[in-house]
């Protein structure tokens, strides 16, 4: 049975590199910044499921770690690919962010 | 899979151990294991699926973002599942909680800066594109 579980994670893992291939696809042709934003958000999620999967199949648990570290890294990324994109720049506080959204509301 | 399940099961019958000897809680458990990580797989599939196909961005948002969620979930409790009461459990849980946590954050904030800078959602019955609609889209926008 331990023979056939390590084959039941390994075919999970298998289908989490297939499911990640295809979200590529959409990464690539995404017509929009949204797109790609939502693919490379959605590829990070695969990427943890694929960490933790294959932490069990070659039996060390030392994985979880880095997939708990990337689901946390991933969060981040995308808030800040996102703030980046819409005041381009990281170093803009809050408050300055809604002036400048104001001042180019108004321009 | 199932033909190695019966490969495995012939080995260890072939080695003295017959499926009757084998712990029932372990099968139980692993049985809901794999139904967790298939249900899990499935709803990953359809969310991959759903991001390539979907004609309208706020559509593929839809996808990803439940069917992801739901996924996530469903494959690290079968992996907790699979684990039992350990530290490696514990870890895939926080690893549960914070996909839990940020996951529909990240797609809101997705979706509020796509609805922000103006991207308007695809509106009215859904036509498949034609061939210059193709074409167009190859084209321009690249």
């Amino acid at each position: 049975m331990e023979h056939f579980m390590a084959y039941v994670n390994l075919g999970a893992a298998l289908f989490l590199l297939l499911s990640m291939a295809m979200m590529l696809g959409r990464l690539l042709i995404g017509p929009t910044l949204y797109d790609r934003l939502l693919a490379v958000n959605s590829f990070g999620t695969k990427t943890v499921l694929f960490l933790c999967v294959f932490c069990f199949v070659i039996g060390r648990p030392d994985g979880v770690d880095i997939a708990l570290l990337y689901a946390l890294m991933n969060f981040i990324a995308t808030i800040a690919v996102l703030k980046f994109f819409r005041y381009r720049a990281l170093d803009i506080s809050l408050e300055n962010a809604h002036s400048t959204q104001n001042d180019r509301a108004a321009e | 899979m199932i033909v190695s399940l019966i490969l495995t099961t012939a080995a260890d019958a072939a080695h003295g151990q017959a499926l009757s000897s084998m712990d029932i809680g372990a099968l139980i458990r692993n049985g809901l294991s794999i139904i967790c990580l298939a249900s899990g797989l499935f709803f990953v599939l359809a969310g991959t699926l759903g991001v390539l196909r979907l004609p309208d961005f706020y559509t593929r948002l839809h996808a990803a973002g439940m069917t992801d969620t739901l996924g996530a979930e469903m494959i690290l409790l079968g992996l907790i599942i699979q684990s039992g009461f350990t530290l490696l459990s514990l870890k895939i849980l926080l690893v549960a909680f914070f996909l839990l946590m940020t996951s529909p954050t990240a797609t809101h904030a997705v979706a509020n800066a796509a609805y922000q800078a103006g991207l308007k959602p695809l509106l009215g019955k859904y036509k498949a594109p034609s061939a210059e609609d193709i074409g167009q889209n190859n084209s321009g926008k690249g």
